[in-house]
Formats: C-alpha cells, sequence, structure tokens
C-alpha cells in the first residue's frame, strides 16, 4: 500500500505553488475582486504555458496526458492561491463532460483549445433555485435547437463554450435528459453577469433562444454522464477546499503568533489555540478524505461515488471551518476589506454551493452507501 | 497512489488469513463482532482467560507483538504486516484489549530503558499475554498535570522505598507488573525530580483497591503504596530522568489508544439501515440522512488519515503528534453517535442492558464513552498537543514551572 503522492507529483505541486505564488499574489487577486477585469487572463495564459490546464487531457487531444493525480495537487494550489482564473469551470466540469462523453470530432476541436488556454468552458445545469435533479432541467432542447434559461453558470460571462443539460423527454425518467456543446460567441444565447457571494470567480445567466446546439454524447443519456462529471468534479473541487482551508489555517496560525493582546501573543490563549487546532483537524479529515477520492478518480474505481460525497462534504465543512474561524482569530482585521481573510470566506461558501449545496452531496453519500451495504 | 498489497504483502497476508482461520477462537466471533466500546464481554466465558489463550496461541505460533524483536518475543514485523495482521485478525483483535497497556505503552518503555537481561525476562511473557502489565501514572493531584504526582520513593541501600498512591490504573486488579512514575526529589522543579521504575505487583505492601466506573463496570484501580521495596536494578533510566522516560510512554500510548479507538459509525449505520420510525425507515429520512453523512465522513476521514500515517511509517518516517487527532475526533464523536441513536429509540432509550434494543449497544457505548475522551490525555490536553507541537503556537503559561516542587501552592486558592 502506499496512500500518498508520488514524488514526483509532490514536484509537481512544489512547483505549482511557487509559480502561483509569483504570479498569483493577494495583489493580484484583488484585481478581479475589486471588478476591474472578469478573470486574470495574465495567470491564464501562464498556467496554460506550464501545461497546469491540459495536465490530465492526453496528449493526442493537447493535453500533457499526466493523469488525474497530478491534476489534484493542482486543484490544491489553485485553491490554497484562491486563484481569480475559470479553473474549476472549464477543467473539472466542461474537459471533463468532453473526455466522458464527447465524440472524436468535439474532443479535437475542444480539448487543444482549453490545453493552451484559447477556450474557456463551462457547464450550464443550474435553472434557480435547488439541486442538481432531473426535475429541475426545464430548459427544452427539440430538432438541435434550445430554449430556457440556465442560472447561475460559474465562469458564464467569460465562456466559449458551454454543455448544457436539456430536456429531451417526458417519461419521468434519468433517459429524458440529454447533454448538447454550445459555441457561446455563435449567437443565440444571451449571456447576462450576475454579482454573487465570490467575485474572483463570476457567475452568469443564460439565456438561450431558439439557439442551436450540438449534441454531447448520445440522447437520453445526459443525466448519467452529468452524475460522472459531478462525481469527478467533486474529487477536484475538494482539493481546491483542502487548499484553500491549509492556507486559512496558516494565515490564522500566523496572525496568532504576530498580534498582541493583554501583553501576550494571542497565540498563547488557550481558547484561540484550540480553535486552531480544530481548524487543522477538519483540515486533516478533509485532506484523507480527499486522497481516497484521488485514488478512486485517477483508478476509475467503482468506490468513485462514494469516495466523491465524502469527500465533497468533508472539504467542504473543513473550508467554510477554517475560513470562518481565520476571521474570528484575526478580530476586526479580518473583518475588513484590506484584509485576505474574507476573500477565502468567500471562496469557501461560494464553492460550497457550486456543485450542488451539502444538504444534495448528503443524500447522495447515504444512498450510494446503502447500495454498497445491499450489495 | 494504491491500496494493493506487494507480493511479499501478499503473501503474508494469505499466511496470516491461514493460520487464523486454522486458529482463532471461532465459537467467540459472533459475540466479538457485535460488541462495541465499552461491552466486550463473553456470556459464557471468561474474556480475560479467553484472550490470553489467544495471545498464548499467537505468541506460540511467532504472531504475537508483531513488531518486536524476535528476542523479545516479537516476530519483527514491518509496520505494514502489523497493519494486515489487524486487518486479518478482525474481531478477534478485541481480545488484546486487555494487554494495550502492556504492549502499547510499557513493552516499548521496557525496550528503550530496562537493562537487557531485564528485557529479555521480562518481553516474552508479556508478549504472550502469561503476565499481564499496568500504568502507574496518574494521581489524585497528578492527572493532565502529570509530573504533579507525589508518590515518593527514597533509596534505601540498593532498594528504593515506595511510599504513596496512584489512581485511575486500569487492569491493575490482574496485573503482574506495572511501571511507575515517582517522586526522588522534591526540593528540584517538578518536572526534574522524577524517577522511573517497574516493579512486581504482587510486592509486599501493594494494595489494589478496585473503583466502580459511571458505567458501573471496574476496569481500574486505586493503587496505594506502603513502604514497598523495589530493587534498584529495576529502575528505567537515571535519577531525576523520569519525565524523559515517561515522555516516550505517553507518546506510545497516544499511538495505541489512538489506532484502537472506535467511533460508533458503522454500528450507527446499521442500525438506521434497519430501524423503522413512525413515519417510515430511519434511512430515508432527511434529518437521519444528515448526521450520518456528517459522521460518515468523520469516521472515513479518520480511516484514511491513519492510512496515510501507515504510508509514511512504510516509508521509514515516524509518527508525530498528528496522531493526536485519532482519539480527539472519535471520542467525542462515540459519544455522539450513542446519544443521538438513543434519541431514536425514543422512550424506550432509557432501558439498558439485554431488556434493551439491541442489547443494551449504545447504552453501554454512551456510558463508557466519557472515559474515552479523557483516558490517554483529555480533548483539551489533545488540542493543546496539535496547537503546540503541529501548529507551532506558544505554550501554555506554567506558573509553577521553575518552582521548587514542595513550595507549589497544593489548594486552588
Ligand atoms: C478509562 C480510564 C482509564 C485510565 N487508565 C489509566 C491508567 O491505566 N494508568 C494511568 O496512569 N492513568 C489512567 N487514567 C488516568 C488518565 O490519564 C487521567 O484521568 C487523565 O490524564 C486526566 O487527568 P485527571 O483525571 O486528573 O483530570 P484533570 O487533569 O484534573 O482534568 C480535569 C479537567 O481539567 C482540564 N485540564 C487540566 N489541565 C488542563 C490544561 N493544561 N489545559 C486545559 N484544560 C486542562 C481537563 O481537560 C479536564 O477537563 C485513566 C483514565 C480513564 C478515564
Amino acid at each position: 500500500m502506499n496512500f500518498d503522492f508520488s514524488d514526483d507529483q509532490k514536484q509537481l505541486r512544489d512547483q505549482a505553488r511557487k509559480f502561483l505564488a509569483e504570479k498569483c499574489s493577494p495583489k493580484a487577486v484583488r484585481v478581479v475582486l475589486d471588478g476591474k477585469a472578469p478573470y486574470d487572463k495574465e495567470l491564464w495564459k501562464g498556467l496554460a504555458e506550464m501545461g497546469f490546464l491540459g495536465v490530465a487531457i492526453p496528449e493526442e487531444f493537447g493535453g500533457a496526458g499526466a493523469g488525474h493525480l497530478e491534476l489534484c495537487v493542482i486543484a490544491e494550489e489553485m485553491g490554497r492561491a484562491n486563484a481569480p482564473v475559470p479553473f474549476s469551470s472549464t477543467v473539472y466540469l466542461a474537459a471533463e463532460a468532453l473526455l466522458i462523453a464527447g465524440s472524436d470530432t468535439q474532443k479535437k476541436k475542444w480539448l487543444p483549445a482549453i490545453a493552451s488556454g484559447e477556450a474557456i468552458g463551462t457547464l450550464a445545469l443550474f435553472e434557480g433555485k435547488g439541486n442538481p435533479s432531473r426535475k429541475n432541467i426545464k430548459l427544452t432542447a427539440a430538432n438541435g435547437v434550445l430554449n430556457g434559461v440556465k442560472k447561475p453558470v460559474a465562469d458564464g460571462a467569460i465562456a466559449d463554450f458551454a454543455v448544457v443539460a436539456a430536456r429531451t423527454g417526458s417519461s419521468g425518467r434519468d433517459s429524458d435528459i440529454s447533454l448538447f456543446l454550445v459555441d457561446l460567441k455563435a449567437g443565440g444565447a444571451e449571456v447576462k453577469s450576475l454579482t454573487n457571494l465570490d467575485p474572483t470567480r463570476g457567475q452568469a445567466e443564460i439565456s438561450f433562444k431558439d439557439c442551436r446546439a450540438e449534441p454531447l454524447g448520445a440522447a437520453g443519456d445526459g443525466w448519467s454522464i452529468l452524475t460522472q462529471v459531478l462525481d469527478r468534479a467533486a474529487v477536484l473541487c475538494a482539493f481546491e477546499q483542502v487548499g484553500g482551508s491549509d492556507r486559512a489555517l496558516e494565515m490564522g496560525r500566523d496572525y496568532a503568533l504576530d498580534r498582541i493582546a493583554f501583553g501576550r501573543q494571542i497565540g498563547s490563549f488557550q481558547a484561540v489555540k484550540h480553535m486552531l487546532a480544530d481548524m487543522y483537524v477538519s483540515a486533516t479529515l478533509a485532506r484523507s478524505n480527499s486522497y481516497y477520492g484521488a485514488w478512486a478518480l485517477s483508478t476509475n474505481a467503482a468506490e468513485l461515488p462514494e469516495a466523491a460525497a465524502a469527500a465533497r462534504i468533508s472539504a467542504t465543512q473543513a473550508f467554510q471551518h477554517c475560513a470562518k474561524n481565520n476571521i474570528q482569530v484575526h478580530g476586526g482585521m479580518g473583518f475588513t476589506w484590506e484584509f485576505d481573510c474574507h476573500m477565502y470566506y468567500r471562496r469557501a461558501n461560494a464553492m460550497a454551493l457550486g456543485l450542488g449545496s451539502l444538504t444534495y452531496w448528503e443524500d447522495q453519500l447515504i444512498d450510494r452507501m446503502r447500495k454498497k451495504n445491499a450489495a | 497512489m494504491n491500496f494493493d498489497d506487494t507480493p511479499q504483502e501478499a503473501e503474508f497476508r494469505a499466511t496470516a488469513r491461514a493460520w487464523i482461520s486454522a486458529n482463532a477462537p471461532k465459537q467467540y466471533e459472533d459475540e466479538l463482532r457485535k460488541s462495541s466500546l465499552g461491552r466486550t464481554v463473553l456470556k459464557n466465558a471468561n474474556i480475560l482467560e479467553v484472550a490470553k489463550a489467544w495471545q498464548k496461541k499467537k505468541a506460540d505460533a511467532g504472531w504475537a507483538c508483531l513488531h518486536w524483536p524476535k528476542e523479545y518475543g516479537g516476530r519483527g514485523s514491518s509496520p505494514i504486516e502489523r497493519v494486515i495482521w489487524q486487518q486479518e485478525e478482525g474481531p478477534f483483535g478485541q481480545l488484546s484489549r486487555m494487554f494495550i497497556i502492556g504492549h502499547g505503552m510499557c513493552g516499548p518503555t521496557m525496550m528503550a530503558f530496562a537493562r537487557e537481561e531485564h528485557k529479555r525476562t521480562y518481553l516474552p511473557p508479556l508478549a504472550s499475554g502469561e503476565k499481564v502489565w499496568c500504568q502507574l501514572f496518574s494521581e489524585p493531584a497528578g492527572g493532565s498535570d502529570v509530573a504533579g504526582l507525589r508518590t515518593r520513593a527514597e533509596k534505601d541501600g540498593d532498594d528504593w522505598v515506595i511510599n504513596g498512591q496512584k489512581i485511575w490504573t486500569s487492569g491493575a486488579h490482574y496485573s503482574d507488573y506495572g511501571i511507575l512514575l515517582t517522586r526522588t526529589d522534591p526540593t528540584v522543579p517538578k518536572h526534574k525530580g522524577l524517577t522511573m521504575f517497574f516493579l512486581d505487583m504482587k510486592s509486599p505492601g501493594v494494595e489494589v483497591r478496585p473503583i466502580k466506573q459511571a458505567s458501573g463496570a471496574s476496569d481500574f484501580n486505586e493503587v496505594y503504596f506502603t513502604n514497598v521495596r523495589i530493587p534498584d536494578h529495576q529502575r528505567l533510566g537515571e535519577v531525576g530522568d523520569g519525565w524523559n522516560v515517561s515522555l516516550t510512554t505517553l507518546m506510545n500510548e497516544r499511538s495505541a489508544i489512538g489506532a484502537a479507538v472506535s467511533t460508533g459509525f458503522p454500528e450507527l449505520f446499521e442500525y438506521c439501515s434497519s430501524l423503522m420510525l413512525d413515519d417510515g425507515p430511519a434511512i430515508e429520512d432527511r434529518a437521519v440522512r444528515s448526521k450520518l453523512a456528517n459522521w460518515a465522513v468523520k469516521a472515513s476521514g479518520l480511516k484514511y488519515t491513519s492510512m496515510r500515517a501507515i504510508s509514511a511509517l512504510s516509508k521509514g518516517e515516524r509518527p508525530g503528534p498528528e496522531n493526536s487527532i485519532g482519539k480527539l475526533v472519535a471520542g467525542s464523536m462515540i459519544q455522539d453517535v450513542a446519544t443521538y441513536a438513543l434519541d431514536l429509540q425514543g422512550a424506550s432509550g432509557v432501558i439498558s442492558g439485554e431488556d434493551a434494543e439491541l442489547a443494551g449497544r449504545f447504552q453501554a457505548m454512551l456510558l463508557r464513552a466519557p472515559g474515552t475522551r479523557v483516558e490517554g490525555g483529555t480533548d483539551e490536553i489533545m488540542r493543546n498537543i496539535i496547537a503546540e507541537r503541529v501548529l507551532g503556537l506558544p505554550g501554555d503559561i506554567r506558573v509553577d514551572k521553575d518552582v521548587p516542587f514542595n513550595k507549589i501552592p497544593t489548594k486552588g486558592r
């Protein structure tokens, strides 16, 4: 047994950390946070040049063909740096959907463009309130034409293409749902930016009016593909959340050593020490669950659905826990725009919702555990 | 990243599995499987005898204390082989709980500090379960603050003469030997005046009085020492260096207890899978599912944290203070899980013992759980360890650190 990343993978992590420390300082993040740019274009280009965008894309489609464990270690660093780029929507959602269900032509068209940083992609799934569910998909597709409204769509305002979940049947079964690929720059889709909890990763509303679309995967396979995409993205997002948790803990620890009150470092007060110890505990549990998810993802194991749900829940909780208590450790300073604490607080809470809320994943986990126990 | 056995590991696993299948006391398997924290009882047998017999059988065939050197009764196995053995031993491993203090703490301390001839004499019968050991550290005045202990050891010729009292000593009532931390010099600051020994629990002047616990069971004791004589060659480490020696024990204690502690989650999940509530199956209830999911990820998080630790061990890295999280998380979890299981039982949850749902499994868990949060270092001490040794935060302010022990105030006011 070897339940750890390899030395090469750890080296890649160090490389990504170094690169992001240089190119993605909190100051750079703030350019996007303050609304001066929709995302960090320079950083995006740099990530492409480093080969990070295509790390899990096969070489024949323009990627590095390394694999998903490699993508996990990069994801952790993206989370640590709070990178203001459409990484999760493009790399975890759009690219994974293409890898799972795309035709050769579709893969050849979009995957190399993703790897080189030329194309931003996203998944258009939600339609207002609610979690991933067949019933919540009302947008229709008929004869290759879409009609309906999707929101929120992560990075929708900057995306070049979207994978769109549409209703193509009314049997009340999974087979009612099909996926489509839409070139958002080709007309027919109207995009509006929405303000959101975390401005470093935009959200949009996209209205499709008689919008031309090509099928992604076989008709009626949409729900099963979506479930796979969400599971894979759950593991990858969990690594971003683990990176964010670690960074929030580190910030809290450093501040506790620095700040003096009542003539002592505040880190010498037991209430503060214990709060930080609890942050360490939740970050560690999340990391361990995520490692298991990484193993399942990289080996395409039968355990992936259960492992993904566990990683998702654990990492969501840890990031929220660490981000909020980091502000608490920082006192009033933590509540200012000037300090970086709120960036992680925003990201933690936005990420907690992006793939469906905890309620959804708790249900998934229990269903999957039941199925396994019954088998 | 993989969970596969290497060819050698696979061979070891196959050998272990075959031996266990041919030799384990299978008649108790079901009872052991259904027992949970606080309730390892066998209806028609004395569990200590069953445990000792199984341990002896293992020792004779070379399966006891796998990671210990052969000359001390072990097998010289790698950490991974030890884990494989535990996986294969399954419910029969519960029987080793009787020996956890001896094997997990006293043995390693003896190995690090005893004379060679003592190691060869005392360790093999400890490994084989023929002799049981206990750990005599805690006192009424020194629990979390172990170094605040008052049991005196005074030199008299080649012997030391011990007077004082220990408390919470697990298994002292059936132990043959113990490791004992004493104060040999009260005129220096508290950490500097301690000395460690091992002793025969049958020595004249040792009196063991069982304590009845909150759970009603009596697993631990008060131990009184009246002019007990211990020869100097049974001293572990230098005179005045007992604190350092005890740190070895305590570090081993945390990993031994941390690795063995259960969370109660598998039991709760199984229970909820079959339980019918007023409105239908428990497992389909939204609130129940949410609770279960939250505990599920804690339980799996602990499991994979220990796998990461094992991977580190197998690469030759030493386990560090990060292992404190096992007991910290599992301790309050098992308490919450048991409370919730009783809540699901409604008014009848109040019934315990054989007449209760599942023969009182969760009631027993509830009554044992507070001990888990205290033994081997309280939750608060565990958090201090993580904060100080893992995160590098300042130590607590210690007003008694540089004060001679006999000048430290002994009352709260
Ligand atoms: C089931 C069980 C088995 C045991 N077996 C053994 C055994 O075999 N051998 C043995 O030697 N001992 C044994 N013990 C004793 C155990 O190690 C002590 O009970 C434990 O270390 C706590 O000490 P105490 O009971 O004196 O509590 P105290 O130290 O008096 O603690 C009381 C409360 O104060 C808190 N507290 C104390 N110091 C601090 C601090 N610095 N910061 C914050 N909070 C603090 C504690 O967390 C706790 O909440 C056992 C205990 C139990 C419950």
